[in-house]
């Protein structure tokens, strides 16, 4: 048995946890999320390669989240969405314990948010290289053949909302698409339908978005949608120099008001 | 009425060149990443090598936005302007995958049912499908399972199968196939003898025997079997709209000024809100009973009530579960534990 599954077993022996969420095999050499609620099913979880999901969605679903505390096997990404859960009060101290594998497949168990702080302070998060590559393509469009692209590629979204259901960011208990007095978004998967909906989603996840690609991949129908607040993640490190889901307090980029703000536009 | 021909690969694109004088003629094109039915007006731009089109052909008969009537409100109340079915194209679909043209006849079924929907009906009247029969599977495709099979006729007006030589089998199927036969005929060719059509199928193994599933179904209703599911599905509804079958759907108005348009749109009975009542209960309160439902009416009501199951083994929602969440392994967990 490997680490992850002796840890996972003593927490739940020892109630610290009453489930841990982790991956297990899948369908013909996949991997899926995984739910250890007893010994057994701890014996199932694994580790490897294939394990690049984000599982911090998880740590708010309606099925799960009452049976907080939790534990949670836990990627890069899976960190920094608990982070940045953290740093929108989502999460607290105490409700989940981060079972961190580190690169050299060590088992880092976190059992304060600040610990998995302490872990992230170690990492410099990166894009995969076919976004990065899809990013410099578009980043060398004229802005008319950008707008195409994405009008082309848009086109085929059905507004299925796996995107947002994907993503550990997209809690709202309501969503914005789902409020219809007043209706904001068209609801109709067409042109201007879809438009609305993923420049409504890219705005609500700039500054927050975790970089994870969850949303896009996701997809049923391959939109790269993930570049678009991957794109704005970039932007906002680049003007403003911070970094979504690393540290609880400095997340909060685009919705932290200070009196001494250069801009006036508030007062 | 089925009759064999012959369609030599030379004959095949001509045979789409002679339909799209007339018709809209559409099939799987690659596009990026992404395999989907879209309209074509030569051979050379169908995609070729892959196992099946990313979202199914439902959107031919029950498109993701159907609009079915617009309204103008003036001071005398609201006037009601129905749409012209005469309206609806009539369209060809070549290289349409078996299962999901087996797919239709369940849709017609609850499309027909009390009452009967005329812009479906009328689409799907206007649509000939030329099915092609699959020569290559993956571990997701289990239509042998449900009754289907990589050559099943059933759904086609004709049915191509592609032979090692590239010449294709043609089965003529309706008589909307032999309107496509009378368009060109000379481009078919009589043929003598067995072509042994299934020498060229794909081989796609039984995954579960399916003689006793709706009582196993049923018999699992109360068992903890779903509160994994509960926690592993996200309501993604993914596998709702990629299923050639799944025909939940949302009626919404789109209203400017005083004009509008009530449109029909796809939704899925996985996602949360489709089952919300107003006064904020929810009748289907988990991801696992929503789960649940989606077997139970594939499986179970859609059998009892329309005598057509609503799962053609496509294997499309478990292919595209960001989850995993696979059906044929659910259904093969059912059998074996009721
Ligand atoms: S990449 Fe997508 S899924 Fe991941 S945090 Fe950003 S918006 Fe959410
Ligand atoms: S997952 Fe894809 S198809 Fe579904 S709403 Fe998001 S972008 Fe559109
Ligand atoms: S695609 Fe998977 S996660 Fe999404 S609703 Fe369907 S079963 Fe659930
Ligand atoms: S339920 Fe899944 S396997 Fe069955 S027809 Fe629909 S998408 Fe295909």
């Amino acid at each position: 048995m490997g680490a992850i599954n002796e840890i996972a077993a003593r927490l739940l022996e020892t109630g610290e946890a009453k489930v841990v969420i982790g991956y297990g095999e899948g369908s013909f050499g996949s991997v899926r999320p995984a739910f250890a609620r007893n010994q057994e099913e701890a014996e199932k979880l694994i580790y490897d390669k294939r394990c690049t999901q984000n599982l911090a969605m998880y740590v708010y679903k309606k099925e799960i989240s009452p049976l907080r505390k939790l534990a949670i096997v836990a990627n890069v990404s899976t960190l920094r969405g608990i982070i940045r859960l953290a740093s929108e009060n989502q999460i607290k101290n105490g409700d989940i314990i981060t079972l961190y594998i580190n690169e050299l497949g060590e088992v880092i168990e976190c059992k304060a948010l600040s610990e998995i702080e302490i872990c992230l302070a170690e990492i410099t998060p990166e894009i995969k290289p076919e976004d990065k590559e899809l990013i410099d393509k578009l980043d060398a469009m004229t802005p008319q053949e950008r707008w195409n692209f994405w009008i082309s590629e848009m086109e085929s979204c059905i507004k299925c909302y796996a995107c947002r259901q994907a993503c550990p960011l997209c809690y709202c208990t309501q969503c914005a698409v789902e409020v219809n007095q007043p209706q904001w978004i068209p609801v109709a998967a067409n042109t201007s339908g879809n438009l609305e909906w993923h420049i409504t989603r890219a705005m609500h996840l700039s500054g927050r978005c975790v970089e994870c690609g969850q949303c896009g991949e996701a997809c049923p129908v391959n939109i790269p949608i993930h570049l678009l607040p991957i794109k704005l993640a970039e932007e906002i490190k680049n003007i403003y120099g911070t970094v979504s889901g690393m540290k609880i307090q400095e997340s909060n980029t685009l919705s932290t008001f200070k009196p001494d703000d250069k801009e006036n536009f508030i007062g | 009425m089925s009759k064999i021909k012959k369609l030599s690969k030379e004959s095949f694109p001509l045979l789409i060149k002679k339909i799209s004088e007339t018709q809209h003629v559409y099939g799987p094109v690659s596009q990026g990443k992404r395999i989907s039915y879209q309209r074509i007006s030569s051979a050379d731009e169908l995609a070729s090598d892959f196992i099946i089109p990313d979202m199914s052909a439902k959107s031919f008969v029950f498109p993701k936005i159907e609009k079915l009537f617009s309204y103008t409100k003036n001071k005398d109340g609201v006037e009601v302007q129905d749409i012209n079915l005469d309206n609806i194209p009539h369209r060809v679909v070549v290289g349409i995958r078996p299962c999901d043209a087996a797919g239709m006849e369940s849709l017609k079924a609850i499309f027909s049912w009390d009452p009967s929907d005329p812009i479906f009906e009328t689409r799907l009247k206007r649509t000939t499908f030329i099915g092609l029969a699959c020569n290559q599977a993956d571990d997701y495709c289990f239509c042998t399972s449900l009754g289907g099979s990589p050559g099943d006729t059933k759904g086609s007006d004709i049915l191509l199968t592609k032979t090692d030589t590239g010449d294709y089998i043609a089965e003529i199927l309706t008589s909307k196939g032999e309107k496509i036969v009378t368009l060109a005929p000379d481009l078919f060719q009589d043929v003598e003898g067995d072509l042994q059509k299934e020498k060229f199928l794909a081989n796609v193994p039984k995954r579960f025997d399916n003689s006793d599933l709706q009582n196993k179904i049923n018999a699992a209703f109360n068992t903890d079997v779903f509160d994994e599911y509960a926690m592993r599905c996200m309501g993604c509804s993914a596998c709702a709209f990629v299923c050639p079958i799944c025909a939940c759907f949302d009626i919404q108005d789109e209203t400017k000024g005083s004009k509008g348009q009530r449109v029909r749109l796809w939704d899925s009975c996985g996602a949360k809100l489709f089952t919300l009542h107003t006064s904020g209960h929810n009748p289907r309160e988990t991801q696992g009973a929503r789960w649940r439902q989606r077997l139970m009416h594939k499986f179970s009501y859609m059998p009892e009530r329309l005598e057509v199951r609503g799962c053609v083994g496509c294997g499309r929602c478990s292919r595209r579960c960001p989850v995993d969440m696979n059906i044929a392994e659910s259904l093969n967990q059912l059998i074996i534990d009721n």
